[in-house]
């Protein structure tokens, strides 16, 4: 099994509770080329469908994994191997191969989350990787950190990567006073000195963005680079999803509504709802979210204008990533910030950095080395 | 945060939080409390199965260990919520609610009504349900069908720790009576349960697996045969959509005509008798509401009409199995 020329694609682990997923289709055939970040093959799991990726380049020799089977996280879905291994070896690699059990995977990869206390409450994170550099990664509204299920272990392989989740937001303090940008903000603040944060390259998405700029043109000691995902505060425009999601009660009102996130509607699974739903249920969530929406988008109005200060000044490197299909903020606000390097994917919506994460990471990777 | 407990712990902690937000809620039952054990522990007992243990400390004073009199402190939990209070009454056993069906009947579930909107009686009554314990026929029964029949009443039979915490929480802080039907099996099962409060809305059922070939359509206990039976279709390329419905009264109409639509093939789970339950009530809407969309007759997977039996062996033939219920769901799919 320690050949470095023949390397296993398994089923991967998308966030804590994935135990197993389904092979939908490969991308892929019998011999085709592999470069390192190709999607190989998609799998689906009861939350999410996505893209399985290349870590490593080679062949691909095997296909093992068949369409529209389950398989358990780490079971043996292909083999990627160099030309020159003889195929009975690959006979052998596949018939030796070990699913590892959910116990090892546990403790090989040490605690998923962590609790810090700051004066902004407790706030939920999770760290990855342990590079030189440090990138944080900002949800937006109503999100959570495990919406970077698909980006947080594969930037965690270039740099030290943490994601939190904000304060009202995922399983952070559900209280804030006086909900907006300047509060947000500064619990971010909170966070990175808690956690002993000097400097950072920011990833916000949608209202995380927003924060992200608002603590480059605030603080930009803090900020090494910024990547804005979609972000809120390049403009006035914004879609009706902000009152629809909070004013949602059910699964009925919620679908719909989540369905405004993606390009793909059929991404936003039975799972995804119950989750977000959860989440709205709890105590304080909704008189919260309430507040917020009114400080940052009452009136259906974006009320912080954060890249236009940005824009007066020195801002960081700066790359804005947009879903040219975002039906909440619109994509033309790219333009809005001068300088920022821009790049919009045709056939993604708000969420692109699930739906083309694999180039979403790439760009991200590229321009925090440069 | 969330983290995995019981459903025993679910109840508790809904207790607790509740109590702890609210001054008018206090718990009364028999032995919730169970006076002075050894070692200096001041609540002995906590409740029969150790549902309400520990909540003595922490609310001194709010916890009343009542008469064996089921009829008096059902009348008085009653009648403190008439008055404003929010009463959390543990009545053990739901078996033993003939006692007091005056109080719960003709009073509690009738004084909206009856005052023109002007009384409300926010009480909650908790009580064991369910068969498979081997505490025979008077300690085992599924009477949820009865207090489902009359108006004014909320039913509410969670199937697990999460539905569980949510589900009492919004039965204490809702403004009707309530009769919180806790199944005696699941105490010890565990899920995933944030810390903080949340309520779960009534008349909300839950898909907790879908599919596309057959409905399963249950609650309670039977939520967890009724996946087992699903697991086992799956395997035989059926795929099978199974339904919590969480709460009785009022019931997710729309949710169940719904699926019963897309698939046309629908199985009524029910751990209670056949005559006049769940599954039969379930069973004579969907016909109604969607007749031309079943592609099979629906078919009623329930306990028979018997006393729950003492003999164990006989007790687990009674419940209904994974296995019935999988093959109910070929009989339909076989029209």
């Amino acid at each position: 099994m320690s050949d470095q020329r023949i390397v296993p694609i398994v089923m991967p682990k998308w966030g804590l509770s994935m135990k197993e997923g389904k092979v939908t289709g490969w991308l892929m055939e019998d011999g085709s080329r592999i470069n390192p970040g190709d999607a190989i093959l998609e799998v689906e799991t009861d939350k999410i469908a996505g893209a399985v990726e290349a870590h490593d380049g080679g062949v691909l020799r095997r296909r093992v994994g068949e369409p529209d089977t389950v398989y358990p996280v780490k079971s043996l879905l292909g083999v990627i191997a160099d030309p020159s291994v003889p195929e009975e070896e690959i006979d052998q690699f596949v018939a030796a191969y070990v699913t590892p059990s959910a116990e090892d995977d546990a403790e090989e990869q040490g605690p998923k989350y962590e609790f810090i206390e700051t004066s902004a409450g407790t706030l939920r994170y999770a760290k990855r990787g342990a590079g030189d550099d440090t990138v944080v990664l900002i949800h937006g509204f109503g999100g959570d950190l495990d919406g970077w299920l698909f980006n947080i272990d594969v930037l965690g392989e270039a740099a030290t990567v943490y994601a939190l989740d904000l304060p009202g937001h995922g399983q952070s303090t559900k209280r804030l006073d006086n909900p907006g940008l300047d509060t947000m903000t500064a619990a971010l603040s909170e966070f990175m000195a808690t956690v002993g944060i000097d400097s950072a390259h920011l990833v916000g998405h949608s209202m995380g963005g927003a924060i992200a700029m608002h603590m480059a043109a605030d603080d930009p000691d803090k900020v090494d680079s910024l990547t804005l995902i979609c972000p809120a505060g390049l403009g006035r425009e914004i879609g009706g999803y902000v009152d629809a999601f909070v004013a949602a009660q059910g699964r009925k009102d919620l679908k719909p509504v989540l369905e405004q996130l993606f390009a793909d509607k059929s991404l936003v699974s039975r799972q995804l709802v119950d989750d977000v739903l959860k989440y709205k249920r709890l105590d304080g969530v909704e008189p919260l979210l309430k507040d917020l929406a009114a400080a940052l988008f009452g009136g259906q109005v974006q009320q912080d204008q954060p890249g236009a200060r940005l824009a007066a000044g020195e801002a960081p490197p700066t790359l804005v990533i947009w879903g040219r299909q975002d039906e909440i903020i619109p994509a033309t606000h790219a333009q809005n910030l001068p300088g920022a390097k821009v790049v919009v994917f045709d056939d993604a919506g708000h969420m692109v950095y699930m739906e083309r994460a694999s180039d979403v990471n790439a760009l991200i990777k590229q321009h925090i080395g440069g | 945060m969330a983290r995995k407990i019981s459903m025993r712990q679910a109840i508790n902690e809904a207790l607790d939080q509740e109590m702890a937000r609210d001054p008018s809620v206090f718990i009364m039952g028999e032995d919730i409390v169970g006076g002075a054990g050894g070692m200096g522990e001041i609540d002995a007992w906590g409740g029969v199965l150790g549902v309400t243990k520990g909540l003595n400390a922490k609310h001194p004073g709010r916890l009343l260990d009542t008469p064996l009199s089921e009829s008096a402190y059902i009348g008085a939990a009653v009648g403190a919520a008439a008055c404003g209070m929010r009463p959390v009454a543990e009545l053990m056993f739901l078996d033993f609610m003939g006692v007091c069906f005056d109080q719960i009947f003709n009073q509690a579930a009738k004084f909206r009504y009856m005052f023109g909107g002007k009384a409300e009686t926010p009480v909650v009554i908790r009580a064991m349900v369910g068969a498979g314990f081997r505490a025979a026929a008077q300690h085992s029964q599924m009477l949820t069908p009865l207090f489902t029949h009359i108006p004014g009443l909320k039913v509410v039979c969670p199937s697990n720790a999460y539905d569980a915490k949510g589900l009492l929480i919004q039965s204490i802080r809702d403004n009707d009576p309530v009769i919180f039907c806790e199944h005696k099996n699941l105490y010890g099962a565990e899920a995933d349960v944030p810390a903080e409060s949340y309520a779960i809305p009534f008349g909300e059922a839950n898909i907790v697996r879908d599919g596309k070939h057959a409905t399963i359509i249950t609650y309670g206990m039977m939520v967890h045969r009724a996946m087992d039976a699903a697991a086992a279709l799956a395997k035989q390329g059926v795929e099978c959509e199974v339904i919590d419905l969480r709460t009785l009264s009022p019931i997710d109409w729309d949710t169940v005509i719904d699926s019963a639509e897309r698939t046309g093939h629908v199985v009524c789970v029910d751990e209670a008798h056949p005559r006049c339950s769940i599954a039969a009530d379930v069973s004579a809407m969907i016909t109604q509401e969607c007749f031309k969309a079943l592609k099979g007759p629906i078919q009623m997977v329930t306990a028979p009409h018997t006393p729950v039996p003492f003999s164990p062996v006989l007790e687990d033939l009674y419940i209904p199995s994974a296995d019935a219920i999988a093959k109910a769901v070929a009989r339909s799919r076989s029209h």
